[in-house]
């Protein structure tokens, strides 16, 4: 009788991992890390299919700016956020979570793009030395994000790290508001991450031997709402310097950026959004020639912008003081030829000339 | 670019400027003697003018010139120190900065070129011996070999992007420091001079005000002199408003600020000579 249960359990997960009930294609995606993201079309003309794609918690001790400050960080395979993952609506999604035995604390995943069973949270909780197979359609076209959601640890793992973006393309592709498809060259998927790391009584960032062990402080500090660090990818500098993402003057970016926790604002310092789903769901009509666009915590945001005028730019979330005080800025280097027609310095920085006697007051001219 | 946006924050702040210096001070014992510093006479030393440069309205290179110090230099061996500042702390003149590593022997970093100023003033009030901050001219004598001439590209007006990424990737290739932490003295060697931690992982305050000059024809014209930045050398020269004490990047800018703000002194060896150091170098500088 044991024996029979015995048998019974461990032949079932195998029946249930196969959904060949679907008789759809299969395709296997290997992730990419942010901020880029796997090889995919833009439009399609096949049907639907299931995509599998596989996911490996890591949980690990990561350094988050020059100073070498560091953090326990709970990883999908092992990014600060996870992978970016695309499909086109209507096709099967089939996500295999792994948690290696040498994690330490049970994890699962809710994807925003999913439907029921907590966004696949109440279905996916794996325990060190586990794994699941999660399979959802996805019904509707948007940037959607993922995150763990372990009952009452929520947004630790979160901030911790866990956390990251599927896009749902429209099978036919982006359009613009009038339905005029639109093109991209690149996607650059920029995740943005509030950090909480306890400080000692010098001011001293603290280090623990675990991640467990520094949970109790963490927490003290996320309670009180002030991140120590906002950073994109992981870490300050993780897209500026030698990191610095590049493109040229006429490319087509397609600016993807999620924030799993809390409010942020994109805005790129010198250029605009062409075309911008600041709530990153693409059955709405994108807005045009937007200079700031909001993205809400607990969502993704995505921004198209054709590169006109080389340069250095910045990308940053336009609350100032964590772009450049905690670390929410990167760098984007783009290649090409100046166009003066757009922008010329007239006059270098110089002596401001003396007023021109009995020149006229610049009020009467104006009436 | 980043000097571009501390040449603006500094005429914001060129207002808020206020002399620490205020209480008479009782004598008492010298907590820094000349001892300790170092003299050096005047040899010949290649000196790229510090500064905004202009020819014709387009950004031209400082020009590279040679100079002579027109007399003896006496100059600190050392960055002043933790346990040296921390006596101007308590006497109540200096501003208390942060405690960086605690180690007395460290430099004293985390300070302004106010801070350090008043320290100056302060020290030479205690010994009766005038002591200042060095200027752009005499600290590249004194640093020798371990002075950096980083030519930089210059950004055209007329196709501002080539330079500008040029000078990005310039500024983001510079070397970091393997540790920010102040180390005790000598950690980082002496130079030819007998100067010791020249370019370490402190960078030093000068006494020299941010200008902006064109060149033109043969004439050179001072077109702005910002004293709200002053130069700041070390592994790297830089300009910083005068009341940072912790410089960074970040925002438009990158590269590596300096890691650590500190600064040596240097003596006035007496009031003829500063004249004619005044005078000298003035000279120098419109004879090439």
């Amino acid at each position: 009788m044991g024996a029979a249960l015995a048998a019974l359990m461990t032949t079932a997960p195998a029946l249930a991992g196969t959904a060949d009930d679907l008789k759809l294609p299969r395709e296997h995606v290997d992730l990419v890390a942010p901020p880029f993201v796997h090889p995919h079309e833009q439009a399609t003309k096949a049907g639907p299919k299931i995509v599998e794609f596989k996911l490996t918690v890591q949980e690990k001790e990561v350094v988050i700016d020059d100073a070498g400050t560091k953090m326990w960080a709970m990883t999908y395979n092992g990014s600060m956020p996870g992978p970016m993952m695309v499909v086109h609506e209507g096709d099967y999604v089939e996500l295999t979570l792994v948690n290696p035995e040498t994690n330490t604390m049970p994890h699962n995943i809710d994807l925003h793009a999913a439907t029921g069973g907590l966004g696949g949270g109440a279905l996916t909780n794996v325990n060190p030395g586990e794994q699941t197979v999660l399979r959802f359609k996805a019904t509707r076209p948007g940037v959607f994000i993922y995150h763990c959601a372990p009952e009452g640890m929520i947004p630790w793992h979160v901030v911790s790290g866990m956390h990251g973006t599927l896009m749902v393309l429209p099978r036919d592709g982006l359009k613009d508001e009038n339905g005029k498809p639109l093109h991209y060259d690149k996607v650059f998927y920029i995740g943005e991450n509030d950090l909480y790391v306890p400080r000692d009584e010098n001011g001293k960032y603290k280090t623990y031997d675990s991640v467990a062990e520094s949970y109790s402080d963490t927490m003290d500090v996320m309670r009180k709402l002030i991140p120590s660090h906002v950073v994109f990818e992981g870490k300050v500098g993780a897209l500026t310097g030698k990191n610095a993402l590049t493109a040229k003057v006429g490319e087509t970016i397609l600016f993807v950026h999620s924030e799993a926790n809390r409010d942020t604002r994109p805005h790129i310092i010198g250029g605009h959004g062409d075309y911008v789903w600041e709530t990153g769901k693409f059955n709405n009509p994108p807005e045009r020639d937007l200079e700031t666009w909001f993205v809400r915590g607990g969502s993704a945001g995505a921004a198209l912008y054709t590169f006109r005028e080389p340069g250095v730019y910045a990308y940053v979330d336009h609350n100032l003081i964590e772009a450049v005080e905690l670390g929410a800025t990167a760098h984007i280097k783009v290649e090409g030829k100046w166009n003066d027609d757009l922008m010329k310095q007239i006059s270098p920085p110089g002596p401001i000339p003396p007023a021109k006697l009995g020149a006229a007051d610049p009020v009467a001219v104006t009436r | 670019m980043l000097w571009l946006m501390k040449v603006k924050t500094a005429m914001l702040a060129g207002a808020l400027t206020a002399p620490v210096l205020t209480a008479a001070l009782a004598p008492s014992p010298p907590a820094h003697s000349p001892d300790g510093a170092i003299r050096l006479t005047p040899v010949t030393f290649t000196y790229r003018a510090a500064g905004d440069f202009s020819r014709g309205g387009r950004p031209v290179e400082g020009p590279l010139r040679k100079l002579r110090l027109p007399a003896d230099l006496l100059v600190m061996k050392r960055q002043v120190t933790v346990a040296e500042y921390g006596r101007c702390v308590d006497e109540g003149v200096c501003p208390r900065v942060a405690a960086s590593s605690g180690a007395l022997d460290a430099p004293v970093v985390g300070v302004s070129w106010h801070d350090a100023s008043a320290y100056a003033a302060w020290i030479s009030h205690k010994t009766g011996v005038t002591y200042r901050l060095p200027t752009d001219e005499e600290w590249t004598f004194v640093a020798a070999e371990k002075a950096r001439d980083e030519a930089l590209p210059l950004i055209d007006p007329a196709d501002p992007a080539q330079a500008w990424i040029a000078r990005y990737e310039a500024e983001s290739s510079r070397a970091r420091p393997s540790t920010t932490t102040p180390q005790p003295g000598g950690t980082f060697g002496t130079n030819s001079k007998g100067l010791d931690d020249l370019a370490g992982n402190v960078w030093e305050w000068t006494d020299s005000c941010f200008v902006r000059t064109s060149l033109d024809e043969k004439k050179e014209t001072v077109t702005n002199v910002n004293c709200g930045v002053r130069v700041v050398e070390g592994a790297h020269r830089t300009y910083m408003t005068d009341f940072i004490r912790d410089p960074k990047s970040g925002g438009c800018s990158q590269g590596v600020p300096p890691a650590n703000l500190g600064f040596r002194l240097v003596v006035e060896l007496s009031p003829s000579v500063v004249a004619s150091t005044v005078r000298g170098i003035a000279k120098l500088l419109r004879g090439t």
